[in-house]
Formats: structure tokens, C-alpha cells, sequence
């Protein structure tokens, strides 16, 4: 049955890696994601997978070969960070637009310049428009299921989209945590043999992949494709469901805790909610009424969902590890806004940026901004919408 | 059963790049899309082409000219593309869940090879692919409308380095990209053109039936950038062998050889002066610049020789 390990988040996910045994994976060595690829090349010498591994010479060359796999026709992998999310930005594109399930490890890393290895959103926020999927994870438990539920997902016939796979660089991709392993011959069943759609390698059926689609298509052909976005946060759930049947462990669109009966909420991605999570205990022993929504499906957004397990709320800070520089407010504050705009009664929402390029989220950050939100509730005053927290003066 | 390389024969075979594609007429690509896709006849063959003229022109909206199957990724990265769907073979190979000998071909343009897709290519060279690699070399941006590239001639007259009053077309040498690939120790790598096209089929039929990754790089006349006369597409070819400003060559294992020797070596003037593109060459005072490109022909022409001499095995140099 399961086995209960102490590894590293790369060591989850790339054991995952390794019990769905993609045909090929195609990767470019960058910090933090490089353990993950190291080790699953570990399992490709053993022989203990049959996957082909290319290893390339950019993450540019990587994605565009796993575009190439993806629609020769079969299963497809890879992972990166920061930079090399940058670099493969083009082909994120071409990736979502031939609708190929290449699903991707993104380990989240800061972008340069200065340049810095340590963990911050603004790779992945780089790439929220870029059509993909996205899943984020808190820890090194649901970076290793939200990989093996984003096969299924993105494979989905009524899909076929990429899924990335996000979780905190160092924080959890380096870290040893005690995490359950399902069985392998339980995951290969809960994955399934990959169905492949309109293959290259098809000699009898030739197909053309990146058509030239001007002014009389091109409009058609977005739409269409906006179209199975709507389709996602049911395959999700539904993916969800079965997932709960195998581990014993229950995935939605999003996680809340303690809101239902919260005045006050934080909303925060990855693995800063695990920190905020037991702030929220504290405050809860001391009778305030602190909650927190933690989302997992990022791309596509649950607008409405989400809108509606926040109206209730007095005051609501969102925590970005990301900015928007020229912009107003961090990426996901913007999702949220938006998702409460339909109300006529809503939360006040304030924005803070915390944790970028690493920079330590202590429990004192949360205690800081709860203290914020139950003054915005007292007062009925905003005295700043938008604010950095954790910065050296 | 093989195929020979013979009119007779090929004429009966089904041409795998349909007409109907939006190529300009007299355009060089078409030729040699067609004569590599016919000495791969035999084979089944899964091909990629780059952003470029031959990829807008080929495949549009809901039309396709390929009857095999194709894929367009983006600019840079046809190499990489094809090393995805070649390694997918090998994987389903492995499995069982395949059994064809198919060939991997990616066509591109000198943009997307010698400039923007280098480091794909190199790439994917270095890593053994069992894939062709074509450039289809027509020296320079022709699909963005005629701008300079890594390929374009010294002194042609492009939209990005046009002949001025002060500079006279494109300053640089071009790079010579059939070296430089034959650098990378590849098992096969040749040079062809379009009017020699037993020369170019065989070739092409060499690399296919050589295991791992091979490189040809293919002359492409383009009447519009050049500004030649859109039926002088293979006289043109025929011209840049016959003035060694194209030779034709192989480099197999590490030996060169010569494929077509020119009976007489024709002065570079009869390739430039077919070309809108030099014309400014011709005007009075300029002879100083084509004796200097009719120096650096002789020079890069006795080198090939020179090297061909070195490398070929003692047997072969007393027949």
C-alpha cells in the first residue's frame, strides 16, 4: 500500500515522474528545478523507466521537442525555473494553441535582473496567460499528487491542454518532508495508457501541425479554443474525486480554512499558506475570526467560485509572492478583485507583496497583516491598498 | 526494393509536396522540396519545417500541400521540434506500439538555420538524432522581405543592408555553414543545388540510409530578392556551381569529396551580373570590390580542394 518517505519535493515529483513513466521527457539543467531532472536521468540509466530523456541545449529546445513528442504522439514531460520558463515563453504558447498535454514542473524561482536563485511567483505569473494549466502546490505531498492528477487532466479528451505543476523553489524543492508514496502499479492504473489524438507518426493518416491562419480564421479559432477552458474545472474535480479514492486525500479548485464563519481572510499561493495556516490557529484561539483560501487551480482562474467563498468576508489580504511592476497590484490580488467585483457587498482587499527572491515569510508577517485587516474592520478605513511587507529598512 | 534515381522511374511516383502551394512562381524551394521528398520515396517520412517561405506558402488555413505528415513550430526551433517527434519514435519503437522505418526531414531556410535556429541545430547534431537536416539557402530574409542573414553574399543589396552611398550592400563575408556543420564530426554532410539534381537526389538518398544525424545544405534561388528573372532559377544554380561560388561536396565520415567539378571555372561576374541584387557592383569604379569577391572564391575553392586532397583515402586519390 503506501509507503510513507522523507524526501525533497524534486525527489516527490520526480518519483512521480518515474511511476508514470512519460515516453519522453526533454529538460535543461537550471536551479532549483535541476535535482528533479537529475534523478529522474538516475532512473533512465537504471533502466527502471522507458522513457527517452533528451537532454537539450536550452529550455527553448526543450519545450519545442516536447512539442514535437507531444504531437509525434505520446506522453511528454518536463520541468524548469525562473529563467528557463522565460526562455520556453514562446513555446507556452505553441504548446496551448496545438493543444498538446505536455505537462511541466515549474519550480518556482524569482526572475532576473539582479539574479537570484531562491524562490519567488513571478516566473509562473510570467506565464498565466500563456494558455497552460496550473496547479499549485503547498508541499512536497501535493506537489507529488498535483503531478500525477495533471497527466489525467491534461490528456482529458475534452482538454488536451498543458498543465504546469508549481511548487515553491527551495522552500519545498529542497526541503525533506514526510510525505505518502501510492503504489506504482496504483498510480500507472490511475493514469492509464496515453490515447494518442491526430499522431505525427500516423503514416497513414498524414497530418499538418502550425498551419499559417490569417484575418478568416485566426478569430474562429481563439474562440473556439476559449471555449475549453470552461471545460477544465469540472475535469479537475472529477480528476479530484478519483484521485481522493486512491490516497485518501481531497483536492478542489481551491483550499479554505476556517472561512466559513471568517470576518477577516487571506488568500496565498504555495507554501507560504502553511505558514499563514497556523497564524490563523493562533488568532482563532484568541477568538478572532481569521480564514484562509488557498488556490489550486490558478489557470483557469475559478472566478466564480472563489468570488463566492470571499463576499461574506469584512476585510481580505491577498498575498502576492509576485509584482506587476507598472501595474497596480500583485497578479493575484488582481484575479481575486476581479472575482468579487459581481458583488454589491464585498470585502475591503488590500495587496502585499511578501517573500520575493526568498526573502523568509515569517509567522510575524501574517500576525502583521491579520492586525492589519482587523483595524481596516474596526475603522472601516483602508490606509493603503497596496504595500510590500518584510522589506529592510 | 529501392527505387533508382532515374527519370523513368521517378515520374512514376506520387509527389508527397502537392502544387496548389502558394510559392512564388520561379521560386527554387518547390524544386528541391520535391527532388528530396522523391529520393525519399521509398520511405515513409515525417517532416518539420521552420518559420520561413516555404511554411506560410505550404500549409494555410485549412489547406495543406503535405502528404506526409508535417509540423511548423516556430521560427528557431525546427531542429529541436524534429528531435522531439524522433525521439517519440524510438520510444513507441521500443515499445512495440510501432514497426515502420520512417525518416525524420526538417526543411528550412538559411534565417532559421544559419542565424536564429544555430544553436537548435547544433544542438540537436550533437545529440545523434537519426534525422536530416536541409537548408534550403537562398541567402537571405526572403519571407520578412528580402533583409540580411548570416547566408546573404558579401555585398548584396538587401532591405537591411542596402547599397548606399557609403555602403556599398552587405560588408561580411557570409558564414559557411556546410563547414561548420561538418565540424560537428556528423556521419554525413553535403552541399547541393537544384541543377545538379542527380547530385542533389543522391545525396539526399545517402543521408537518409545513413544512421544519425546528417546535414545538406541546399542552393535556393529566389527571383525576388535577387531580382533575376523568375525562369532563371535553375541557370542560376547551375551558374554559382559552374563559378564555384557553390560547390558541390559531401563529407562523409570525415572525407571530402567533390562531387561536381566545374569543366571550366566561370568568372563570378556571370553569377553577380544575372542578379538585381549586385548591380551596384557593376557601376564604374566599383571593380575594386569584385575582384575582391572573385578572390575570396578562389581562395574558398582551393581550400575545398586542398581539403578534399588531405582527407580522401590513399586508394581513391590514385584512381
Amino acid at each position: 500500500m503506501t509507503k510513507v518517505v522523507a524526501v525533497t519535493g524534486n525527489e516527490a515529483v520526480a518519483n512521480a515522474f518515474r511511476q508514470i513513466e512519460p515516453d519522453v521527457c526533454a529538460a535543461y539543467p537550471i536551479t532549483p528545478q535541476t535535482e528533479l531532472m537529475q534523478r529522474f536521468a538516475s532512473f533512465v540509466s537504471d533502466g527502471k523507466v522507458k522513457t527517452e530523456l533528451i537532454l537539450v541545449e536550452s529550455e527553448h529546445s526543450a519545450l519545442s521537442a516536447c512539442v514535437g513528442a507531444a504531437a509525434a504522439g505520446g506522453r511528454v514531460a518536463t520541468a524548469t525555473s525562473s529563467q528557463g520558463l522565460a526562455l520556453m515563453w514562446e513555446i507556452l504558447f505553441i504548446t496551448s494553441g496545438m493543444r498538446l498535454p505536455v505537462v511541466m514542473a515549474v519550480v518556482n524561482r524569482a526572475l532576473s535582473a539582479p539574479i537570484n536563485i531562491h524562490c519567488d511567483h513571478s516566473d509562473a505569473m510570467g506565464a498565466r496567460d500563456s494558455g497552460w494549466i496550473q496547479l499549485w502546490s503547498e508541499n512536497a505531498q501535493e506537489a507529488y499528487d498535483n503531478a500525477i492528477q495533471a497527466f489525467r487532466i491534461a490528456e482529458h479528451m475534452d482538454i488536451r491542454l498543458p498543465v504546469m505543476v508549481c511548487y515553491d523553489g527551495f522552500i519545498i524543492s529542497h526541503s525533506i518532508e514526510r510525505i505518502e508514496y501510492l503504489d506504482d502499479d496504483i498510480v500507472k492504473n490511475f493514469v492509464g495508457e496515453y490515447k494518442p489524438l491526430y499522431p505525427l507518426l500516423d503514416i497513414e493518416n498524414p497530418k499538418s501541425y502550425g498551419p499559417l491562419i490569417l484575418t478568416d480564421l485566426y478569430m474562429e479559432v481563439r474562440r473556439a479554443h476559449a471555449e475549453v477552458y470552461k471545460k477544465v474545472p469540472q475535469v479537475v474535480l472529477k480528476v479530484a474525486e478519483e484521485f481522493e479514492k486512491i490516497s485518501g486525500r481531497k483536492y478542489g479548485l481551491f483550499e479554505t480554512y476556517r472561512l466559513e464563519d471568517a470576518e477577516i481572510g487571506l488568500v496565498v499561493l504555495n507554501s507560504a499558506a502553511g505558514t499563514a495556516k497556523d497564524v490563523v490557529d493562533e488568532y482563532r484561539d484568541k477568538g478572532i475570526k481569521v480564514g484562509l483560501i488557498k488556490p489550486r487551480l490558478f489557470r483557469p482562474f475559478p472566478y466564480g467560485e472563489i468570488g463566492d467563498a470571499l463576499k461574506h468576508l469584512k476585510a481580505v489580504c491577498v498575498l502576492d509572492r509576485a509584482d506587476a511592476f507598472g501595474g497596480s497590484f500583485g497578479p493575484l490580488y488582481l484575479d481575486i478583485a476581479t472575482s468579487l467585483y459581481p458583488y454589491s457587498i464585498k470585502p475591503a482587499l488590500i495587496n502585499r507583496i511578501y517573500g520575493l527572491g526568498g526573502r523568509d515569510f515569517m509567522p510575524e508577517h501574517v500576525a502583521y497583516v491579520i492586525e492589519e485587516l482587523k483595524k481596516i474592520v474596526e475603522t472601516g478605513k483602508v490606509e493603503s491598498f497596496k504595500e510590500y511587507i518584510g522589506v529592510r529598512e | 526494393m529501392t527505387t533508382p534515381l532515374n527519370l523513368k522511374e521517378l515520374s512514376k511516383k506520387e509527389l508527397r509536396f502537392t502544387s496548389g502551394h502558394r510559392l512564388c512562381a520561379g521560386c527554387g524551394v518547390p524544386i528541391v522540396v520535391k527532388m528530396i521528398l522523391l529520393a525519399a520515396c521509398d520511405y515513409p517520412v515525417v517532416a518539420a519545417s521552420s518559420t520561413g517561405c516555404l511554411e506560410v506558402s505550404s500549409c494555410i488555413s485549412t489547406y495543406t500541400a503535405w502528404k506526409i505528415p508535417w509540423i511548423h513550430n516556430a521560427f528557431e526551433n525546427a531542429a529541436a521540434t524534429l528531435s522531439g517527434v524522433e525521439s517519440m519514435y524510438r520510444a513507441l519503437k521500443k515499445q512495440g506500439k510501432i514497426d515502420k522505418d520512417i525518416k525524420f526531414i526538417a526543411i528550412c531556410g538559411d534565417g532559421g538555420t544559419y542565424d536564429i535556429g544555430f544553436q537548435s541545430l547544433s544542438g540537436a547534431m550533437e545529440r545523434g538524432h537519426n534525422m536530416l537536416y536541409v537548408c534550403y539557402d537562398n541567402g537571405a530574409y526572403m519571407n520578412t522581405g528580402i533583409q540580411r542573414s548570416g547566408a546573404t553574399p558579401t555585398y548584396a543589396d538587401t532591405t537591411t543592408c542596402p547599397a548606399g552611398a557609403v555602403i556599398p550592400g552587405k560588408p561580411q563575408q557570409r558564414k559557411d555553414l556546410t563547414r561548420i556543420m561538418a565540424s560537428h564530426g556528423l556521419p554525413y554532410v553535403a552541399q547541393a543545388a537544384p541543377s545538379h539534381w542527380p547530385d542533389l537526389m543522391k545525396k539526399v538518398r545517402k543521408a537518409i540510409e545513413t544512421p544519425g544525424p546528417k546535414f545538406i545544405n541546399i542552393f535556393a534561388p529566389c527571383n525576388r530578392g535577387w531580382r533575376s528573372r523568375p525562369d532563371d532559377a535553375i541557370l542560376l544554380s547551375r551558374l554559382a556551381v559552374d563559378t564555384c561560388f557553390w560547390p558541390l561536396y559531401e563529407v562523409e565520415n570525415g572525407v571530402t569529396r567533390v562531387t561536381v567539378k566545374p569543366k571550366e571555372k566561370k568568372p563570378i561576374v556571370e553569377f553577380l551580373k544575372a542578379q538585381g541584387r549586385f548591380k551596384h557592383l557593376f557601376a564604374p569604379g566599383n571593380e575594386k570590390m569584385l575582384e575582391q569577391v572573385q578572390e575570396m572564391i578562389d581562395k574558398n575553392w582551393e581550400r575545398l580542394l586542398k581539403e578534399e586532397q588531405m582527407t580522401l583515402p590513399k586508394e581513391e586519390e590514385s584512381k
